[in-house]
């Protein structure tokens, strides 16, 4: 079972009988007063959202779902779909269901599929990704302060903030937990 | 290894930082107060039914300087402040961080309303033009700032009553979801004369003995200050703690020893006022940062 300290986005629930996954996640406490946990869930297999407070003391059933090692294999009208190395058997993943997570996906990456019966419900994905920036401006001259920050959008269409020094066409490594700029990759 | 670019990026918000907090230090030695330093670990936080103190050894990390401070206060020291690392257990959030820095400044011979004072010339000192742009909003901090009390805040902004909130155990609940959001940010504001059984370290207020003379202050939707006429009957504080300790034992928390110094030596105290204020959420407001993490170098995460 987890407590209230456990909850965290991306944490998988079950409620009600269903798989149910944290897509927003907040702590608040009023004065000196009770916490409460807000969380955004997402029903992972109807995808319905809603929002759900919880207080200190309750307690929660872990959805104990199948994860299966698969590699990405290609996008089409279809979803995004994945493969079954071993078994050659294919799973499909809307859009909806991956979220922020498509931006991350880069040709034969291997990932781990959640399962519910034979549907996938959720991705695993590595850590890190590499991924090449195909927009951002141009470094200002003159800009040297340490900590200067810009946009920069990579090849799968995900805009992130990175140090000024990144320009267009170099290879950057992401953080696909948080979304965040990591390094420069050295190719 | 790379140079940390998520810490290199924090550097022109913690330059902000470190000015506000040296204006803030200028602010109280202009103000005639002394600054203080006590242990930050002790034998004894003050028993709270929802403030869970980190253990240290046989002792515990403070969750607030507030016993130390009173004991000095209670010594003869006049107006003191203390600006220093405080630790709650499993707080963690965008306004909160399990480990994070308070200020606290106390004043003898007065009540919560010079600390209302107080709080509209720090602030005014520290924000120029008497204004704040947070988030996209403008906060006017020409003082007088807005005073409303927490009964006017539940007939105001919530379908429950005060008396429904508190019978059912939903006081903090509806504070926090139904009445927050709905207070105006466009200046700062008072939520004053909390419900007795809010009243923590306040004492009752004269004439009203269904409130305590307890204010939180709310600058932009964040809580950023709490403060109290103290309670200086050291019978009726030990009262509220053996009360408060029995809550946190039947909720199944770590039991807290009595603080018999503190309890001891508060009598020699005829009266006075205190409050604690959250410095990296002032430092949100004054950097415009939506997220507590941007105001310190480490979170626990990064550690």
């Amino acid at each position: 079972m987890y407590s209230c300290s456990d909850l965290k986005k991306g944490l998988k629930l079950l409620i009600d009988g269903e798989p149910h996954v944290i897509v927003q996640y907040d702590f608040t406490k009023p004065g000196k007063g009770q916490a409460l946990y807000k969380c955004k869930l997402r029903n992972m297999i109807t995808g319905a959202l809603f929002d759900r407070t919880y207080r200190s003391g309750e307690s929660f059933a872990p959805a104990s779902l199948e994860e299966r090692d698969m590699q990405y294999l290609y996008q089409d009208e279809t979803g995004y779909v994945f493969m079954d190395q071993k078994t050659y058997e294919q799973v499909i993943l809307s859009e909806a269901t991956l979220g922020d997570e498509k931006y991350f996906l880069v040709d034969n990456m291997e990932v781990k599929i959640l399962m519910y019966g034979d549907t996938g419900i959720g991705i695993t994905l590595p850590n890190f990704v590499n991924l090449r920036v195909t927009q951002s401006d141009p470094w200002v001259k003159g800009d040297t302060a340490a900590g200067n920050n810009k946009p920069a959008t990579v090849e799968t269409g995900y805009t992130l903030q990175v140090p000024s020094f990144v320009e267009e066409g170099i290879l950057i490594q992401i953080d696909t937990r948080t979304g965040e700029y990591v390094t420069r990759v050295k190719e | 290894m790379a140079q940390n670019w998520q810490l290199a990026r924090k550097r022109p918000t913690l330059e902000k930082r470190a000015r506000i907090v040296q204006a803030i230090r200028a602010f109280f030695v202009a103000h005639g107060f002394l600054e203080v330093e006590s242990p930050q670990r002790i034998p004894a936080n003050a028993p709270e039914p929802y403030i869970d103190a980190v253990p240290s050894a046989d002792w515990f990390l403070q969750t607030s300087p507030e016993l130390a401070m009173k004991r000095l206060l209670a010594a003869g020291y006049g107006n003191i402040f203390q600006i220093s690392h405080c630790w709650r257990a499993g707080e963690r959030g965008k306004q909160h961080l399990p480990e994070y820095t308070m200020l606290e400044w106390y004043r003898p011979d007065c009540d919560y309303r010079t600390m209302m004072d107080d709080c509209e010339n720090l602030l005014n000192a520290l924000a120029p033009a008497s204004q704040l742009n947070y988030q996209g909003r403008t906060i006017d901090l020409t003082p007088p700032w807005p005073r409303m009390t927490v009964k006017e805040a539940f007939s105001d902004y919530t379908q429950t009553s005060l008396k429904e909130a508190l019978a059912q155990d939903r006081f903090d609940e509806v504070i926090s979801l139904e009445i927050e959001p709905k207070l105006p940010t466009d200046k700062p504001l008072f939520l004053l004369e909390y419900p007795v059984s809010q009243a923590s370290l306040a004492r009752v207020k004269p004439g009203d003995d269904s409130v305590a003379e307890r204010f939180e202050l709310y600058v932009g939707g964040i809580e950023l200050a709490n403060a109290f006429s103290e309670l200086t009957d050291a019978e009726e504080q030990r009262c509220r703690f053996t009360i408060d300790e029995a809550a946190r034992r039947f909720f199944g928390k770590t039991p807290y020893p009595t603080p018999e110094p503190f309890l001891n030596e508060l009598s020699n105290l005829t009266s006075a006022t205190g409050i604690a204020l959250g410095i990296d959420r002032l430092i949100m407001l004054l950097t415009d940062c939506n997220d507590i993490s941007e105001t310190v170098a480490f979170t626990p995460e990064q550690l």
